[in-house]
């Protein structure tokens, strides 16, 4: 029996911001608990919502980048229930009017792309962290008010392969823009996860929602979870058992499990946030945040590809904005793109990877990196030297000029030294023939002319080797 | 110009907060107004404002930092807030002193006095009669000359509700102009910081010393080009009043007490008063249905609003900690044992009307209904300057006939300074005579921003009816 997967997701993502999403309290992650804390976040008797421009401004660029309708109005709504983590007893969210509604984004799949549905894409705040001990429950505030993107898709996935590309395809997004970290690792990206299988293609089947998954490889095992779990049923003739449910992953048995049915399920009580005015969104300002959108991952590997580089390459140096902003730097000073490519995504990736560096730490700029490589297009420099430099400009934070006047390095790399010999010994045929005609005192001329060139580090003996060679 | 406020510049201010201290002792034997009363409450220094070293009372539902702060609730009878509300911050700035926090219906929610969690607050001028809420503290002791002003709150008509009842003037500002900022709130859209005061001129002077734009509520508004004493002496002779025909017509109210027959016809002399002055005052209709429906519209938008609002009143994060296996049973405990059984008929009601199956029919209704309200109100006021109506339809009922603030019948003329609240309207109740010994008031209301307006229509009826506080037993 054939058996059709359909995949909706909800992905949360704490924002970037120096504030509260509400409040004047600091958004950043903190080693101690509560210690971002404001009476705003906390719900003390009397406290108002105030909205931070920053974080509506980064979620109409989200909405934008995901080509969605911009509502006229800002509003924002109440969503009431009661539990030990969300102080006020209600969240702010926006329901009614989300940022953005009925949008679409393409994501690189399988070396084309797969065109995403969304739904809507909605500003709310986040609940504080409840941390189980063996038998008490802390509540850590930090994380109360802290501004969330909620980004919901239309069912479109058929796969989870497809939902990863998604996931991390958004992520990517999220990190270029600068609107979130996007760190899975920290609890800043969290899914529910809408599954349903049915018997016949294009049709959906009961759906079930896996609430509150906190990584991608969870979303991956929880689909498996679930997908097995029905397509058990179906064949032992329970498919009736399949309802409308909320559940949860268990990661320690990788099954999911029931929290509670659709006739359970909670009524939220949703009504406008009365403390917050309905705000008119200027049409200008809207257009100047769509004008700062940076180029996306998607147009950037495209142009790659257009550039000659290897899919490899174009997946590393598209993994993060900033090695992709470096690269195209480093092709606007001069750089041939293969080039450029194999030497960011070799020699200086593998020590960023070994020192832990990011490459906006380096000192080593596109313009070095271009003098370079120049300098080893010419010939002055072998591509081994050239290595060499790199690894002492990079240790050093040295230019590389200075790294190439002060190095102590012995060129010994006899091709370089023979095609440079070569070249000295054509441009100066007067000296040749002299020497051929018995002034052999001009040997030292063509030894100084190679030291000349590779400023003194040319390997004497090495050289007088050559020099004798193509003088005989 | 009548101002007891600016009367006290020239007296010692040592002796006058001596004096008032005294006095709240006094009036708390006598009217129980108080939850909290500051005895070492001190002389500010270097402070120079209309109100630097003038005692007042605060309602107990302002935040105030390391002062009690009940919103005369049980769930709240020990919080001590961290931090200042901004109506109390700007009367610190200002330098007035704070002598006592006033007790009220529990969170807003009542308009009796008689919920409090420290007890029944009884009016001044006869202590066996109400002094109406919710504000009821707050109206007790301005009109027991305790102080001469004080700060309280209007949710339906929780400011000039009692002012009336006591004979004092109850202000409550356009909507946005005061900040709610460390007011506990009941109902967001209709909450307002008012103030209550013994003249016109006075609540003008306390009104600009704590409005403001406030970068802690997002509904306050630029009123710094709003003065509100500066044109209060301007004449009334060319303004336009309207009164609603629906709400003063003796016919429409057929087992009229001999109370409301002399509140109405003593309404109607007053207009005469007004018209001989050269006051235009007409009537126009708000239909009878409309006028019915208000008191439903109130209870569906405001219970809806407090439930949400009280939803942070768990006993987790404040509070006395519930009892309980499980932190859901804690929950519970807290609110079924720290709410009085009134406040829990409404949260009932607000989570009933908020409920998916029932919003629309009650609480969207309800809306419709307040805007349909307001629109028409502002039809009005597009052609005269403000409303005059009287405040209730009695004087202050005896506190033992008084037992739900929620029953089924009510007299239209007791329900219609809600629309004050439904529409963010500046609203104004000032006492205009004793009927059977007891105070009644005059209700003014305006269009939103026009409240220098309304406080020099109020200040030149305050004039030609030279109401005299009579002498409160």
């Amino acid at each position: 029996m054939n058996l059709f997967l359909t995949v909706g997701i909800e992905m949360h993502a704490e924002m970037k911001s120096i504030s509260k999403v509400f409040s004047t309290s600091k958004n950043t992650f903190s080693k101690h608990s509560n210690t971002h804390v404001s009476p705003v976040d906390i719900a003390l008797p009397g406290i108002l919502p105030v909205v931070n421009k920053e974080c509506v401004r980064k979620a109409i660029l989200m909405a934008s980048i995901l080509h969605c309708e911009i509502p006229d109005y800002l509003c924002f709504d109440r969503k009431n229930y009661y539990y030990p983590d969300l102080p006020k007893g209600y969240q702010i969210t926006q329901s009614h009017a989300p940022i953005g509604v009925n949008g679409y984004v393409d994501v690189p799949f399988l070396n084309d792309s797969l065109r995403v549905f969304i739904h809507d894409i909605h500003l709310e705040e986040d609940s504080a962290r409840l941390e189980h001990l063996m038998d008490e429950t802390l509540i850590n505030y930090n994380r109360a008010g802290v501004p969330l993107l909620e980004l919901v898709t239309e069912p479109v996935f058929h796969s989870k392969e497809e939902v990863l590309a998604f996931l991390e395809y958004i992520r990517k997004i999220y990190q270029y823009t600068d609107i979130s970290d996007a760190d899975v690792k920290r609890g800043q990206v969290r899914c529910d996860v809408n599954i349903s299988l049915s018997e016949e293609e294009g049709k959906l089947g009961t759906k079930v929602e896996i609430k509150n998954v906190n990584s991608f490889s969870n979303v991956m095992q929880a689909i498996d979870a679930e997908v097995k779990r029905q397509t058990d049923l179906i064949l032992d003739g329970r498919k009736s058992e399949i309802e409308q449910e909320t559940r949860r992953f268990d990661e320690a048995t990788k099954t999911t499990v029931r929290m509670r049915s659709k006739v359970d399920a909670i009524d939220y009580k949703y009504f406008i946030e009365p403390n917050i005015p309905k705000m008119r969104l200027d049409s200008n300002w809207i257009k100047e945040i769509q004008s700062s959108i940076c180029e996306l991952p998607m147009s950037r590997m495209k142009r790659y590809e257009n550039m000659g580089l290897s899919l490899e390459d174009i997946s590393v140096l598209t993994k993060e904005r900033v090695f992709s902003d470096y690269f195209d730097e480093c092709v606007e000073n001069g750089c041939d793109p293969k080039t450029a490519a194999n030497w960011i995504t070799g020699s200086i990736l593998s020590y960023l990877n070994k020192t832990e560096k990011k490459i906006t730490d380096i000192s080593l700029s596109p313009k070095d990196l271009h003098f370079l490589l120049s300098k080893i297009d010419d010939k002055t420099i072998s591509g081994k030297q050239g290595k060499e430099l790199l690894e002492m400009a990079l240790q050093t934070g040295k230019k590389i000029e200075e790294c190439l006047s002060t190095s102590d390095t012995q060129i010994s790399d006899e091709a370089f030294l023979e095609e440079l010999v070569r070249k000295i010994v054509l441009e100066n045929p007067s000296q040749v023939e002299s020497y051929k005609n018995g002034r052999t005192n001009l040997f030292n001329f063509f030894v100084g002319a190679v030291m000349k060139e590779t400023k003194g580090k040319a390997n004497p003996v090495l050289t007088k080797e050559i020099i004798t060679k193509y003088l005989s | 110009m009548k101002s007891e406020i600016l009367s006290l510049s020239n007296v010692s201010k040592e002796s006058l907060l001596n004096e008032t201290k005294k006095k709240v002792l006094e009036h708390q034997e006598k009217c129980n107004s108080f939850v909290t009363i500051l005895e070492n409450a001190s002389l500010g220094e270097g402070k120079e404002s209309k109100l630097s070293n003038i005692p007042y009372v605060l309602k107990d539902n302002f935040s105030t930092k390391g002062i009690l702060t009940t919103g005369s609730s049980n769930t709240l009878k020990d919080y001590i807030p961290p931090y200042n509300s901004t109506v109390y911050q700007k009367l610190l700035d200002a330098g007035a002193i704070l002598v006592a926090k006033s007790s009220m219906d529990e969170f807003g929610m009542g308009g009796s006095g008689i919920t409090p969690h420290t007890g029944v607050v009884c009016n001044p001028y006869d202590t066996s009669l109400i002094a109406g809420g919710s504000s009821c503290g707050s109206a007790a002791c301005v009109c027991d000359k305790v102080v001469p002003f004080a700060i309280g709150s209007d949710t339906g008509d929780s400011v000039r509700k009692p002012a009336a009842y006591c004979g004092i003037v109850g202000y409550k500002p356009t909507y946005g102009m005061i900040s709610r900022y460390g007011l506990f709130p009941f109902a967001s859209s209709l909450d307002h910081v008012g103030v209550l005061t013994r003249s016109v001129v006075d609540a003008a002077i306390v009104g600009n010393a704590i409005k403001g734009i406030d970068s802690h509520d997002m509904t306050t508004f630029d009123s710094s080009s709003i003065d509100l004493e500066k044109e209060i002496e301007e004449p009334i002779s060319t303004r336009k009043l309207f009164y609603i025909k629906e709400l003063v017509r003796l016919e429409n109210y057929p087992n009229a007490s001999e109370e409301l027959k002399s509140i109405l016809s003593q309404f109607h002399e007053f207009i005469k008063t007004l018209q001989s002055q050269g006051v235009l005052v007409e009537e126009v209709s708000l239909s009878r249905e409309l006028l019915d429906v208000i008191p439903s519209v109130y209870t569906c938008i405001s219970c809806a609003e407090a439930t949400s609002n009280l939803s942070n009143l768990t006993g987790i994060l404040f509070g006395e900690p519930g009892v309980g296996k499980n932190v859901v049973e804690q929950m519970i405990d807290h609110r079924t044992k720290g709410f009085s059984p009134l406040i829990k008929r409404r949260l009932i009601i607000g989570s009933y009307v908020l409920q998916k199956e029932n919003q629309e029919k009650y609480f969207v209704n309800a809306q419709r209904v307040r805007n349909r309200i307001v629109s028409i109100m502002k039809g009005f006021f597009q052609k005269y300057d403000a409303c005059i109506l009287p405040c209730a339809s009695s004087v202050a009922p005896k506190i033992k006939d008084v037992n739900d603030k929620m029953k089924r019948e009510s007299s239209i003329l007791d329900n219609h300074m809600v629309i004050g609240n439904f529409g963010g309207f500046p609203s104004i109740t000032i006492p205009s005579s004793f009927i059977n010994g007891m105070p009644v008031g005059i209700n003014l209301t305006a269009e939103i921003m026009e409240d220098a307006k309304l406080l020099s229509i109020a200040y030149q009826c305050e004039k030609l009816l030279d109401f005299k506080g009579g002498e409160t037993k």
